[in-house]
């Protein structure tokens, strides 16, 4: 089933319309384009004839980022039916969302808000997922939030709970490298012990992101994942490391604020397809050795 | 431990969000030296900050007439009113405009409300349904006699704003259409707003245009529409003012007149 639902193995751009016209002015080096699913659920206008005409030419990658998958509350079922509409009108080659809640009694926050790792959350969490994949008949992937703050109810280490909630859901993950990068220096961890730990076979689309170090606190480093930014260059030491060890993986390059012109963005998604070569190429020969 | 249950947790970080002023959850850690404070303020900000951008995207004319600071001190205040109650933040905002005229420290700007108004409507032409307008020809064709009875289907993206105020000259010369210059002649505009194809447009109205159009929507036939907009204008032109809709794409549909004493 879900041989269906898969990105091409290379690198994708976080689609902004403002990069809509340079795109379409010629085929680009790039495997897929990646929308928030929240950004389409219009009637019509503008955004539809955008998606229509990069879903004609590439691959299509849905992020969500409103369905609140770790509230202890009912899924809003509203935006659920919403969301399948949208694939059953793009047909996305890939629907992902976050490991974090962002919606509580009504109010959406517009953030991604941290949960407390406890077998009673991993069961909810599960529980959402079953529901989403139900609704939307395809497995989806989860992605690895960025962290701030620890949370002195968790009993359960970020990597197995994403892994448990892997192997009882058949969801897939969504390593964002960038996210772990922000959250061990916040939190004091190693970002390699994580990625070591991290069940990397279960991971069908990582995420390249630039984040930015907070000036208002020398004391203590904060790292902000704000997508302002190209990669830094840790991360990309990171994802190569990650693309040593798992192999080629389809690889999205996001920058949602103080967004560049093209030709820039363009550059960072090259940077990720040149590391993609290379891990082919080492895996090919490791397949002929 | 923070001793909640995880829906209390959620409960008590979701207030604290809230609540800007005041203490943040128990049982949230940062490695030393850094302060937890410190580090669920990144929330508290995420949530203003990025609403706040939400609001400047949406009614730019509206921030640049009042400057950032004071737009941004209004929009706080929106938020805490109004969160958003959807994840579709294209959405966000419907309500400010009703803000903006309760919003006492903003009543010395009297139109700034209705160039809100203006905004919002832009938005949500901007993200309606998709209808191809029907063309010259199609209504060219239809019989003379006939036109009087026909009721025309607007766009779904068409909106009238009424206004006391010069409104579409003021949006125009605070969204880049127009040059910033002294207004003359102040007197009352009706703004339209429409999305006929991909571009979102917004014209004055002539006089009794707002009112013929507002009575089309309403579902009444040419001549009935063509009396409420001459009730308030006498030099109403019908013939004009239905080119001018033609042309400009404003409608998708001709209803044909039901014929009367005809079994159906």
């Amino acid at each position: 089933m879900s041989s269906a639902f898969t990105l091409p193995v290379s690198a994708g751009v976080g689609f902004k319309p403002v990069h809509f016209r340079d795109i379409l002015a010629a085929a680009q080096p790039v495997g897929f384009f990646e929308v928030h699913a929240e950004n389409y659920m219009g009637a019509g206008g503008p955004a539809h004839a955008h998606l229509r005409a990069l879903r004609e030419r590439y691959a299509l990658s849905l992020h969500g980022v409103g369905l609140s998958i770790g509230s202890m509350q009912p899924l809003d079922r509203e935006h659920l039916e919403r969301l399948r509409r949208l694939c059953d009108r793009y047909q996305p080659a890939s629907f992902s969302e976050h490991l974090a809640w962002s919606s509580h009694d009504g109010v959406y926050f517009n953030d991604l808000l941290p949960l407390p790792y406890t077998p009673q959350t991993l069961a909810r969490v599960a529980e959402h997922i079953d529901a989403v994949q139900t609704m939307l008949r395809r497995p989806i992937l989860l992605e690895n939030p960025s962290s701030y703050v620890s949370l002195a109810d968790s009993t359960i280490p970020e990597v197995e709970f994403l892994a448990e909630i892997s192997m009882r859901t058949g969801c897939g993950l969504l390593l964002d490298v960038n996210n772990v990068f922000v959250s061990c220096a916040n939190l004091g961890g190693r970002p390699h012990d994580y990625l070591n730990a991290f069940p990397l076979g279960r991971v069908k689309e990582i995420h390249l992101g630039g984040h930015h170090l907070d000036p208002a606190d020398s004391a203590a480093p904060l790292l902000i994942d704000a997508h302002g930014t190209p990669v830094a260059d840790p991360v990309w030491a990171l994802y190569a490391h990650v693309l040593a060890i798992a192999g080629p993986i389809p690889t999205l390059v996001e920058w949602d604020n103080d967004v560049p012109d093209w030709p820039t963005l363009r550059v960072q998604a090259e940077i990720a397809e040149g590391l993609l070569t290379h891990a082919r190429a080492r895996m090919s020969r490791a397949s002929a050795a | 431990m923070s001793g909640a249950a995880p829906v209390a947790f959620q409960a008590i970080f979701a207030n604290a969000l809230l609540d800007r002023e005041g203490p943040i959850p128990a049982g949230l850690g940062a490695p030393a030296p850094a302060d937890p404070r410190r580090r669920f303020a990144v929330h508290r900000n995420n949530m203003i900050a990025s609403l706040l951008q939400t609001l400047a995207a949406r009614f730019p004319a509206a921030a640049k007439i009042v400057g950032p600071e004071f737009f941004n001190a209004m929009g706080r205040a929106f938020v805490a009113a109004h969160p958003p109650r959807s994840p579709m933040l294209a959405c966000y905002g419907d309500e400010f405009p009703d803000f903006i005229d309760a919003f006492a420290p903003a009543r010395d700007v009297a139109y700034l409300a209705d160039v809100a108004r203006i905004e919002a409507a832009r938005t949500r032409a901007y993200h309606a349904a998709d209808a191809p307008p029907v063309s010259a020809a199609a209504f060219a064709a239809l019989p003379a006699e006939a036109t009087d009875a026909i009721r025309l289907e607007l766009h779904p993206s068409v909106e009238i704003i009424r206004s006391r105020h010069p409104i579409v000259t003021i949006w125009a010369m605070n969204s880049g259409e127009r040059q910033l210059a002294p207004i003359k002649n102040w007197c009352p505009e009706d703004a339209l707003v429409v999305r006929p194809r991909l571009e979102v447009e917004v014209r004055m109205l002539p006089p009794g245009g707002a009112a013929f159009l507002l009575a089309l929507a309403a579902g009444q036939p040419l001549r009935e529409a063509a009396l409420h907009a001459l009730a308030e204008c006498p030099h109403f032109d019908l013939t004009d003012n239905v080119a001018g809709l033609i042309s400009c794409g404003l409608a998708t549909r001709i209803i044909p007149a039901v014929v009367t004493g005809q079994p159906r």
